[in-house]
């Protein structure tokens, strides 16, 4: 049961040993985007994307409402986890399905575009050749690197994220705002804090961001975890010792996903949550999901920051209909309604200078919403550390944390 | 055309779950699954398995005594009281709503900041729930309590339907005569040839509670979650070797559950030993004690449930409702205008695949007693064994092979499949609710008919059907509500891309939005339910100028 992302890197590397290159018959030359436009008319596209949440559920259709007015069908296949997505182009090449493919799209990041970019299961490239990569803040965002490893144009950005602390101001006045803090503020009040369990992406991702404070050279997060992981990760796990017994449960039973996290505030269960969606709190409480008093905050030395991706695999059957709706997605219209918290509270992948009169107006126009950050307040992102480190520390995780002894 | 049904229907019982032994015994060492590597190894490497396997064997043995218990306390006390017919009126449609919509109701119930504490919380003003692990923990206690709620009504409705056979009245007349009370009376003279009738029924109780992965999903426990769970996470993970892992995992839960069954047998014995000493040495019970005891925790378990039900409805057209308001702010239909839609197109898909599973089994069925009513088999104990096959023998020692060996063979997960695994488990309930009204239709009727000219066929389908049209109706309404409470099968067969209203309930349970949790699961509700309903109402209906057929 041990790294579990590391098999599927593995059975990755196997699937591929023995592939013969396929040149497919009719590989579309996005650059030639009418010809695209043309194509797509007609095609059926199945974006594999998390399903866990509601409201970017109803974002994904939006999406495919827009897409049906550029005569491509989309149809959300709702996803657990990323990883089953790049399981089943995994399963259908090693079957020799190399055209065909039942996946058109999916949204992505880190350590499973790391696994699929390498393992060459990717169509592309094709991002920087949409019509609406031109609005896109390549200078100012980190939308060319995803997790250290460089997009070269096989992935398309879509929405920013930064983790934010949520807490319900009402019963907590001064929340923790470093490691040391938080452990001092969990021993005065026991039973008030939890996460999600590894490896759920967002408990996983606390995890690292408790190990880029506390670990001795955060520096050695950006490369491939090594030999030295057992010393750079020893604080951090001191770090759990301590703070387990202080959960709520007493880190005996957890949530399974951010959302449930932020259903315990409202339940009066705990009082400090936290979310890769700086506009979720916001988005939460229009939906009458948490108390009007809950706000977010950051870390005193900043908090991880990333870009959600959209990724097209190379035996996809709609490879045209998927360049198309993550043209959509990138379109300055869709990433407004990603950014109305009333919608889903996502940060926008767009320079807004960029943007022509308009439609910066109808960004400019957005009430972020009561509990959500502006970007000076967010500060500048932390880097992701190399997806090696999150493998081992959620497989790692699992073996202290997941199975009472 | 009939004669050969009876094998088929025999074929279709049994091939699955001897097929799915086999694509699970098979990966288990080696076969079938790429880059497998030793898997009996890594299963029994896994560090959370004495604690799963613990879990397993604890929810299952304390949920079946449990509700034996408690069916049993009811009908030695209160058998043919006004009470016990209002609690049999409360019971009956329980037994209809799906698993995973009732544990998610008590999830909301029972949780420190659930309902039931939110009483206390209001009164007294508490802003923070209490810290305290009752859903979720460790030893599967709260998934055994909702176990025990879910399976009570189902062995309270068999027992009853015993009690004729076993000509109860008579019984505890003798026994009464002899100066036994009610309750001690009973379950010395009545309660053993009770036993041996639902002896299977029971068992079926035994190996879910050990084995149930929808309701361990929402009330079991996490670190580490119970060993069938972990089974169906190993089977769904996208790293394919873990499935040859998940076979290994199912191999184990196998033989475990053979072991507790063996168990449970040996304590049939010790208890019928003790049982006759008690009887020999002539001594009661508490009786008052008793009798308040089982009406108490009946009517407190099915009362959970219902008042989990309505929690769900509540917050389906709840605004705000944050703790410790036992009531939300307001009500809004916004919830439903959101999450309605696509719950209902997803109810559609569940009732059309629900409808065939049923009608393909209920072919099967009819054909099988029609058959063994022309050539004059007869039914033997072996045969009520093998309907009891494929609820005795643990959906996640089978069903991985029946996903992966078909697999190997070329076809992968798909909607026949789905269907298919579906009249496998719906087939033996409609069986076991048909095959006593369709056995007891008088003959003589056909026989006036074959003299009047009427050919075989012709008396079948005029005369017989027609007047089994109630338990026909009923017949189906219980397979639909199993094939729409079916988790397992649906999930690995369709290899999630077949869904239905129970995978995405359980599916959104672990997320956070409580709003589409009730949304989804009443709809599950409803699917089972309604047909429930009609199943009443047509036949009242359609007979309504024939008095003869109202109560057939």
């Amino acid at each position: 049961m041990k790294a579990l992302s590391m098999r599927l890197a593995l059975s990755v590397a196997a699937a591929t040993a023995f592939a013969v290159p396929v040149l497919a018959a009719e590989a579309p030359d996005p650059s030639d985007w009418r010809t695209v436009a043309e194509v797509a008319q007609g095609q059926t596209v199945y974006w594999h994307a998390w399903g866990g949440s509601t409201p970017t559920n109803d974002f994904i259709a939006w999406i495919g409402d827009r897409a049906a007015e550029r005569g491509v069908t989309l149809e959300h296949v709702k996803l657990a986890d990323t990883a089953d997505a790049v399981g089943a182009v995994v399963t259908e090449r090693q079957a020799g399905r190399d055209a065909d493919g039942s996946v058109d799209l999916i949204w992505i990041n880190g350590a499973n575009f790391a696994a699929m970019k390498e393992a060459d299961l990717l169509f592309g490239p094709f991002a920087e050749q949409l019509p609406n990569w031109r609005y896109v803040d390549v200078e100012g965002k980190t939308v060319t690197t995803d997790f250290t490893v460089p997009t070269e144009g096989y992935e398309s950005p879509w929405a920013m994220a930064q983790l934010v602390f949520v807490y319900d101001s009402a019963r907590l006045r001064e929340p923790p705002r470093t490691a040391p803090e938080l452990l001092a503020w969990a021993s005065a009040n026991p039973g008030r804090f939890t996460y999600p369990q590894p490896p759920d992406f967002l408990g996983t991702t606390f995890l690292k961001q408790m190990l880029i404070e506390l670990a001795p050279d955060a520096a050695a997060l950006q490369k491939p975890a090594g030999d030295d992981y057992a010393e750079v990760t020893a604080p951090l796990w001191s770090f759990l010792d301590t703070l387990t017994p202080l959960l709520w449960r007493k880190g005996r039973a957890y949530p399974e996903t951010g959302p449930r996290m932020l259903q315990l505030i409202n339940d009066g269960e705990t009082d400090l949550a936290f979310s890769f969606s700086p506009g979720e709190a916001s988005t939460a409480i229009a939906n009458f999901q948490l108390p009007e008093s809950v706000r977010t905050y950051v870390l005193e030395a900043g908090t991880i920051g990333n870009a959600s991706f959209v990724a097209i695999p190379y035996n996809s059957s709609a490879k045209e209909g998927a360049m198309v709706v993550a043209d959509i997605v990138l379109s300055p219209e869709a990433q407004a309604r990603a950014q109305d918290p009333e919608v889903l509270g996502y940060g926008t992948v767009l320079d807004l200078a960029e943007l022509p009169e308009a439609q910066r107006a109808a960004f400019d126009a957005l009430d972020l919403g009561i509990a959500t950050l502006s970007p000076e307040e967010l500060g500048q992102a932390l880097p992701e550390p190399h997806p090696s480190w999150a493998t081992r520390l959620a497989g790692d995780w699992v073996a202290r944390y997941g199975v009472a002894n | 055309m009939l004669r050969p049904l009876p094998l088929l229907t025999a074929g279709v019982l049994a091939g699955p779950v001897a097929f799915g032994l086999l694509g699970t015994v098979l990966p288990a060492f080696g076969m079938l699954v790429p880059d497998a590597g030793t898997p009996w190894a890594a299963a029994l490497d896994w560090p959370g398995l004495p604690r799963a396997l613990g879990v397993a064997v604890l929810s299952g043995l304390l949920s079946t005594a449990g509700a034996l218990l408690i069916a049993t306390l009811i009908l030695a006390g209160w058998h043919g009281t006004g009470a016990f017919a209002w609690l049999e009126r409360a019971l009956s449609p329980l037994l209809a709503v799906p698993h995973a919509a009732a544990a998610l109701g008590l999830a909301f119930l029972v949780a420190p900041s659930g309902w039931i504490v939110r009483v206390p919380a209001t009164l007294l003003g508490w802003e923070r729930a209490p810290d305290l692990l009752i859903l979720n923990d460790p030893w599967g206690l709260s998934l055994a309590a909702g176990l025990v709620a879910k399976e009570m009504p189902f062995l309270l409705l068999m027992m009853l339907a015993a009690l004729p056979q076993v000509q109860s009245h008579r019984r505890l007349r003798v026994a009464r005569s002899l100066g036994q009370g009610r309750i001690a009376g009973w379950l010395k003279a009545v309660f053993p040839g009770v036993y041996a009738q639902v002896r299977l029924p029971v068992l079926v109780v035994l190996v879910f509670g050990m084995t149930n992965v929808d309701v361990a999903m929402i009330l079991g426990p996490n670190t580490p979650p119970t060993l069938a769970v972990q089974v169906t996470r190993w089977m769904t993970s996208p790293d394919l070797s873990l499935r040859a892992v998940a076979a290994a995992g199912g191999l184990i839960l196998l033989f475990a559950t053979l072991g507790v069954l063996a168990l449970w047998m040996l304590g049939e014995r010790i208890v019928a030993r003790a049982g006759l000493v008690w009887v020999r040495a002539g001594r009661g019970l508490p009786e008052r004690l008793s009798r308040g005891a089982g009406f108490l925790l009946a009517a407190a378990s099915s009362l959970m449930v219902l008042a989990g039900l309505a929690a769900l409805a509540i917050w389906s057209v709840a605004a705000r409702w944050s703790f410790p308001d036992p009531m939300p702010e307001a009500l809004t239909g916004r919830s439903w205008a959101r999450f309605g839609p696509d719950m209902l197109a997803v109810a559609g898909d569940t009732m059309a695949l629900a409808v065939l599973a049923t009608l393909l089994s209920l072919a099967l069925v009819v054909g099988c007693l029609e058959a063994e009513h022309r050539f004059g088999f007869a039914p033997s104990q072996r045969a009520l064994w093998l309907l009891y096959l494929p609820l005795l023998v643990p959906q996640v020692a089978f069903l991985p092979g029946l996903q992966l060996l078909p697999l190997a063979l070329g076809f992968g997960p798909s909607w026949p499949l789905v269907l298919a695994g579906h009249v496998v488990f719906v087939l033996p309930y409609v069986f076991l609710s048909l095959a006593g009204p369709f056995r007891a239709w008088d003959a003589r009727i056909a026989r006036v008919a074959a003299g009047m000219g009427a050919s075989r066929d012709r008396v079948l389908w005029r005369l017989r059907l027609p007047m089994l049209a109630g338990p026909l109706l009923t017949a189906a309404a219980i397979g639909l509500a199993v094939s729409v409470g079916q988790y397992l099968p649906t999930l690995l067969l369709g290899g999630g891309r077949v869904t239905t209203l129970v995978t995405e309930a359980v599916a959104l349970a672990s997320g956070g939005d409580r709003r589409a949790v009730g949304i989804w699961g009443l709809g599950q509700t409803l699917a089972a339910l309604l047909p429930f309903a009609l199943a009443l109402a047509v036949p009242a209906l359609a007979f309504r100028n024939r008095r003869g057929m109202r109560h057939g």
